[in-house]
Parts: structure tokens; sequence; C-alpha cells
């Protein structure tokens, strides 16, 4: 570059060539990190949208006559209670003992039930009811109803918190998870 | 016998343009990229199977935890609408800076009467505060209906869409504390709602 050749003379003849330094940068650390921000930052733009399941209650106001009568054999109940335990029985309440089981037998149990009330009523669906009480946590219902989505159960969840029974509050005491 | 000479290839490639065009998303991300507001309730929400995405338009979110209840409106035009209309309600005027502020403001969990002084607060201030005792949603003063109520006008009005409702529980709250919430919603005949959770892996 711009310098002055100060060496006095030197060899006669050849050219003083000025050193010219090498531009190139190693970019390989440099692209190394912005292929890793840009992979963060499409995972947390992506990812961090959140989830949502749909849920649709029964209208309370609801005065319309029509409404369909439920087979009590094709029905079965499922009684959210304390301690992550659920209750459940098929058919109409306190006719049937209702069985306590947690969350990881419910699957099985409701897979059961769909079969059955399948093959019995001849390609029927089963008919859910959920009823969380007060002892259940916001958990229990997210994961029943969760649950029905695994178990592919198409027909809608009935959820009624409000009419639990005084045979299911008697069993489910009784059960210690009331 | 001369050996056969093997060229030697340099192995270094021109990075430069490769450099370019990773800055250049990297710079994409980070402008769409949102900035979170950080959420003042600390909730630990669900896990479900479900696939469905949240719509981030016309939203109210309530979130319920410790037994106490936040509301965050999405979208700031819908902020300010909805201030102006509860401002109305319960007679409180607002200035058009505190409208300015409320409109970037995330959740928020603090009974209107103290709502003038939370929106001046910095967002370090209203954390220290201690204002955030939930939105009051007894029978008696029910600010979290009427809070629910006008945004859905405001969204109905701006928008001309309704608004969808989720609810963004804590694992360990009682069904109660949210049942009481379900049924402020069902009061105004909202009886279709989504609740938030966070993805899981599939179900074996």
């Amino acid at each position: 570059m711009a310098e002055l050749d100060t060496s006095g003379g030197g060899k006669k003849g050849k050219k003083v060539r000025s050193k010219k330094a090498n531009t190139k940068v190693d970019l390989t650390a440099m692209v190394d990190l912005a292929f890793l921000l840009i992979t963060f930052f499409m995972l947390t733009t992506s990812l961090s949208k959140p989830i949502a399941m749909d849920i649709a209650k029964p209208d309370k106001d609801d005065k319309s006559q029509e409404k369909n009568e439920l087979r009590a054999s094709e029905t079965m109940t499922i009684l959210l209670g304390k301690n992550n335990k659920v209750a459940w029985y098929m058919g109409e309440a306190g006719k049937s003992t209702p069985n306590v089981e947690g969350f990881s037998d419910i699957r099985k149990s409701i897979l059961d039930n769909k079969k059955k009330v399948s093959e019995t009523t001849g390609g029927r669906q089963i008919i859910m009811v959920i009823k969380p009480t007060s002892g259940a946590t916001y958990k229990n219902f997210v994961d029943i109803m969760d649950e029905l989505a695994i178990t592919k159960i198409t027909t809608a969840p009935a959820i009624d918190d409000e009419n639990i029974t005084d045979a299911e509050k008697d069993f489910m005491k009784g059960a210690g998870i009331l | 016998m001369p050996r056969a000479k093997v060229q030697r290839k340099s192995t270094s490639i021109d990075m430069t343009a490769m450099c370019d065009v990773s800055f250049l998303l990297l710079t994409f991300f980070i402008l769409t990229a949102t900035a979170r507001q950080p959420d003042p309730l600390d909730v630990i929400i669900p896990s479900s199977t479900y696939k469905l995405k949240v719509p981030d338009l016309d939203m109210g979110i309530l979130s319920i935890g410790k037994g106490k209840v936040f509301y965050e409106i999405v979208g700031k035009d819908i902020k300010m609408s909805t201030l102006d209309k509860m401002g109305e309600k319960y007679s409180i005027k607002f200035t058009p800076e505190e409208r300015e502020r409320f409109g970037v403001i995330g959740a928020f969990g603090v009974p209107v009467q103290s709502l003038k002084q939370f929106i001046m607060m910095s967002s370090d201030e209203r954390t220290k505060s201690k204002m955030d005792t939930g939105i009051p949603a007894d029978s008696t003063n029910n600010q979290l209906a009427e809070w629910i109520l006008q945004s859905r006008t405001a969204v109905a009005e701006l928008h001309s869409t309704s608004m969808r409702v989720s609810i963004k529980g804590d694992g360990q709250e009682e069904y109660p504390t949210v049942k009481k919430i379900v049924d402020i919603l069902q009061k105004q005949k909202i009886n279709k709602f989504s609740l938030i959770t966070s993805a899981e892996g599939d179900a074996k």
C-alpha cells in the first residue's frame, strides 16, 4: 500500500512489490452462528403458538322441548374426583357400581366400552357424559377431554357439572375421591 | 520414474453468499417474531394431543391461576375501544395517553378502579406493586363479565366478527374456580370456548 520504501536501494532491477494482505476472512463461524439463530427463531415463532381445545357446553337457557333421550345402556358417565382419580359407570346412576380408576387406565376402559356398545347395538356410537366434581383439578378435565379425542369418540361429550346426583356423590365419598 | 502428482484442491469455500442469505433470513425472523409480554400470572398449562392452533386475532384470553383471573385482549384497537367502553360504564375518564399505554399492555388483573394507576406504571413497577389481585368476578362486583362483554362488543363493532374466548388455566387449579368463570361466560351465552393447552407427543 502507500508505504515509503526506506530500504535504500537494495538490489537493483527488481521491482519493489507492495505486499497485499489477504482480504479473505473465514466466514464459517459466522455462518454457523447465523444458522443457529435462524433455527432458534424459526422454531420459537411457529412453536410458541398455543394450541386450543374447543369445548362446547350445553346451553343453560335452552328452553326448547326438542331434547333427545339418551339410551342408558349406551351412556358412559365419567366422574372426575380428587387425587387424579376418576369413577365411571355404564347406564344409569345407582344401578351399577362405578369403577374407580386412575388416568392411566381410563383409556382402556373407554375403548372397551366403546367396543361393547358398538357390538351390542350394531354400530352405534357410545355417548359420554363427563361430570367434573369439586375435587377435580383443571388438568383432570383437560386430560379427560384429551382421552376422548385419543379414543376417537366423535359424538360430542356432555359436560355436566350441575347435576351430580346424590348417589354419585355418596359413592365418590365412599371411595374417598370427593 | 516420476511420481504421479496428486493435485491438491483447496477445501475452503467462499462463504460470503451463504453468510448473506443466512443473515437475511435471520433478520426476517427476528423482525417477524413478536415480542412476548411477560405474563403476570404464572400458569402451567396442561398438555394435550390437540393440534388446533389458536388464531391470534379477535380473541380474549382468560388466565386462571391461584384463584385469580387475569384478562388479556388481543389487538391494540380492540383494547383501546374496550377501555373507552369500560370508562363509560364505571365513569372513569381515561386520557389519550392512558389509552395509548393500555393499547400495548398485556394481560392485566387489577380492579377497574385502580386501573388508571396501573396503566401509568412501568412494567417493573407493576410487578413490584402487588396490585395484581385479579379482576373481581363476584356476583356483586362482576367486573370480569363487564370486561368480556365490552371487548366482545368492541370486536363486533370494529372487526364485525365474534370474539373467541380462550381459557388458559393452571393445571393444578381446582375445577370450581374454572367453573365459576365458565358460568360467567355461559351467562353471556358463550357456550363454546377454547382451552389453551401445550403440545404433547402423540399418544401411543
